[in-house]
């Protein structure tokens, strides 16, 4: 702040305190006498409306007084008068700090004891798992819902089908470094709208069987394979979903699917690594691991 | 009788009207978004009628068009009465109203088409921004021309009420609004970062401070010596409360961005002057109820009396309710809660709206050559919905907001959140339903004035009322 800016707040606003300050004790100053205050003033308007001029009530006057003394001891002790941060150095910045240290302080052994533990261990232990529960409904459940059942686009974490694997060391990863879901559009690879139909159709069949007699099955095997594999079993090291587990992120719907075919897919799983630390997510990479079995 | 001798009245009586119509609907509007939050699927999946659209419409509404055009109708009637003249410049005191019904019907567009600027109690996009600041300058050069015509030495206190009022609004309005369009309904603000958010926030209290604050101390101090029959208590306190509580204002904004990207000498300066408001903020609310003093006893027979002393008791719980939630601790809490919510509506429909609603009353019977209201037990009845609905309103929001705030600090002993956001929510919604009923019931109010003003009204031809000599 330079400092002309720097006055030019301290004027402004001690200039208006001082101001009120004189507003009230000249007005008190000069008090009515009693026959003045009862006698209405000689000034009418519209006929009936009048004004008396009764003294300044003695309480709301020390009210005021007392503000703006309590003001000036304010900007004495916090920052306000400009550049002159106040003579308790206080700033929301040290005072954040401050919160988050002596939290750490509180709290961080416990949870560094835990972080030390394998998810395997702590899926043992009651308190990490209620600490673990505790951190899903804040970080988890807005997308994956309060009982981890997912949604539309959002994967359920209580069911055996892992898109990045459900091992301790991937979960931990999806939390701590995030992921990248994409399907490619593939609007570009087919002919027409028929052969698009035929691979909604193989594609939703594929549960049941690849049907090697559907004129979609080439295709698969020459495009869609590299990621969801010979087999349809997807590849848990790309994130590329098993197309025959019946387990349908964006829905089971012909048209649902055929958007994904066309349009492609993004799945984002934002990286919690910073926002929660290594060793609570060591606790919610446990407390995962156990929704799953 | 030539003209000149007589009152202005059209333009009173037709902004008068226009504040009850548009009393029902913005509120018709909040009861609408009310029970939104209890049953979100009464948006129907229509974008246009979806709670992010209706809300700014029903702030709009309640503020501007109904809070405006009582504002518009009590200033024309009472700088005309006390300055002893006729309104200055028929036709523009005509194009105000018909700009300003333009400005409401602009507003009730493009609000639900998601036209918006973003900015809280300025979403009006840039082409009404315009229409805004060229009427709202008329309204000026109509209310101080009629006063430098004025046939009495003193200008009443009302007056300087109500020209603090324009005067301010027209500043707050035009530089919060200072913006580049980049089509004929999308512009971008010409500040940025903390810059745009300290310049909203400077219009936004000020809206509150000039719009719902000062405008309605005019009328205050006008209707209540009027219906009290009872001389203002202290011309001095008026003097002091007047220029204190302008002064002090004008800081106090920065009390809506505590802990965040504001510096910290900013939010210092809003919260010291938020506190010193106090006094300033209670002047007028004593000055009010001690002109009651002496009329004590009318208030057991004059609905439109206790319209006005329960419009000041809640003026002065809201002015001290203000301050203490610009504490930085208590903020700390109250912030971003429904606590917030319940404050706005304990002045909003406890002091503008029963303020408004009892000079209504008075003056109604008085535009339309009439003795009285058609019934004075419907504004009995009308005065105690209001009371029930703003004391329901008010206590849900409280016990909602506070615990609200209270869940979302709740911590383990091991450090997390008790609490996770959805149930929070889930505890909210009882004392959703409780806002929504005190909603309803401060709106059937409205309703039966509707009746009991077409009751007084229909039939009659205005006839025009002549000036009087200044005593």
């Amino acid at each position: 702040m330079s400092s002309a800016f720097s006055w030019y707040i301290i004027i402004g606003t001690v200039g208006s305190m001082l101001a009120c300050f004189w507003l009230v004790v000249w007005t008190n100053r000069q008090r009515a006498s009693s026959e003045e205050i009862k006698e209405s003033e000689s000034h009418v308007w519209d006929e009936d409306v009048r004004e008396l001029n009764n003294p300044l009530p003695m309480w709301w006057l020390w009210l005021f007084i007392l503000t703006l003394i309590w003001g000036g001891g304010y900007f004495l002790y916090y920052p306000g008068l400009g550049s002159f941060g106040g003579l308790g150095s206080w700033s929301q910045e040290e005072q954040y700090l401050k919160e988050v240290a002596a939290a750490e302080s509180r709290y961080g052994p416990m949870f560094a004891q835990y972080g030390s533990m394998d998810a395997e261990q702590l899926v043992n232990d009651p308190t990490a798992l209620n600490i673990g529960k505790s951190l899903y409904s804040n970080y988890c459940a807005q997308c994956h819902g309060s009982s981890a059942l997912g949604g539309r686009g959002f994967p359920n974490l209580t069911d055996d089908a892992w898109l990045y694997g459900g091992e301790p060391a991937q979960i931990e990863h999806s939390i701590v470094s995030g992921r990248n879901g994409i399907m490619p559009p593939l609007a570009a690879v087919f002919a027409d709208e028929a052969e698009i139909d035929a691979m909604v159709t193989y594609v939703q069949n594929m549960p049941e069987g690849m049907d090697a007699t559907s004129p979609a099955h080439s295709k698969y095997m020459m495009l869609c394979i590299a990621c969801h594999g010979p087999d349809g079993k997807g590849n848990q090291a790309l994130g590329a979903p098993s197309l025959v587990d019946n387990d349908w992120l964006y829905g089971s719907s012909a048209a649902e699917i055929r958007k994904s075919i066309v349009e492609g897919r993004n799945g984002v799983m934002p990286a919690h690594g910073n926002l929660i630390g290594a060793d609570r997510a060591r606790i919610l990479t446990a407390y995962v691991y156990k929704l799953s079995r | 009788m030539d003209l000149q001798s007589t009152y202005n009245d059209k333009v009173v009586r037709q902004f008068a009207i226009m504040t009850v119509v548009w009393g029902v609907v913005g509120m018709l509007v909040g009861v609408i978004i009310a029970a939104q939050l209890i049953w979100p699927g009464l948006s129907l999946d229509l974008p246009w009628l979806s709670y992010g659209r209706l809300r700014p419409l029903h702030t709009n509404a309640v503020i501007f068009a109904f809070g405006g055009s009582a504002l518009f109708a009590t200033a024309y009637y009472v700088v005309q009465r006390t300055c002893h003249v006729r309104l200055a410049f028929d036709k523009l005191a005509a194009f105000t109203f018909w700009g300003w019904q333009a400005v409401i019907v602009l507003a009730a567009i493009t609000l639900p088409l998601g036209i918006t600027q973003s900015k809280e109690y300025a979403e009006l996009e840039w082409p009404i921004d315009l229409l805004i600041a060229v009427v709202w300058v008329s309204y000026a050069v109509v209310f101080l021309t009629t006063i430098g015509r004025r046939r009495v030495k003193h200008i009443y206190v009302a007056n300087w009420f109500y020209a603090a009022f324009i005067i301010t609004v027209a500043v707050l309005h035009i530089f919060n609004n200072l913006s580049i369009p980049v089509s004929m309904w999308k512009s971008y603000p010409v500040y940025s970062g903390v810059v745009d958010a300290m310049m909203q926030w400077w219009y936004g209290h000020n809206a509150v401070g000039f719009f719902l604050t000062a405008g309605f101390l005019g009328m205050m101090y006008y209707f209540v010596p009027k219906q009290a029959q009872r001389p203002v208590y202290s011309y001095r306190l008026s003097v002091v409360h007047f220029w204190a509580l302008i002064a002090i204002y004008m800081w106090a904004g920065p009390h809506h961005l505590h802990y965040t990207s504001l510096p910290n000498w900013a939010q210092s300066i809003g919260m010291v002057f938020s506190i010193i408001l106090l006094a300033p903020s209670w002047g007028g609310m004593i000055n009010g109820i001690m002109t009651l003093s002496g009329a004590w006893h009318k208030l057991r027979t004059d609905p439109i009396l206790k319209f006005m002393i329960v419009s000041l008791s809640f003026y002065g719980m809201s002015t001290f309710e203000g301050p203490m939630m610009s504490i930085k601790t208590v903020n700390a809490l109250s912030h971003y809660t429904d606590w917030t919510i319940g404050h706005v509506h304990s002045g909003a429909l406890g002091w503008v709206a029963m303020m408004t609603i009892g000079a209504l009353y008075c003056l109604i019977p008085r535009l339309f050559n009439k003795e009285s209201m058609h019934s004075t037990k419907l504004i009995d009845v009308h005065f105690w919905t209001s009371t029930i609905g703003v004391v329901l309103y008010a206590v849900s929001m409280w016990i909602s907001g506070i615990t609200q705030g209270l869940m979302w600090r709740a911590l383990n002993d091991d450090g997390t959140l008790t609490y996770s956001f959805i149930e929070t929510v889930k505890f909210n919604y009882p004392y959703y339903g409780l806002r929504l009923l005190g909603g309803v019931i401060f709106l059937s109010g409205m309703l039966i004035m509707v009746y009991n003003v077409w009751m007084t009204i229909r039939q009659v031809k205005p006839q025009a009322v002549a000036v009087i000599q200044p005593a």
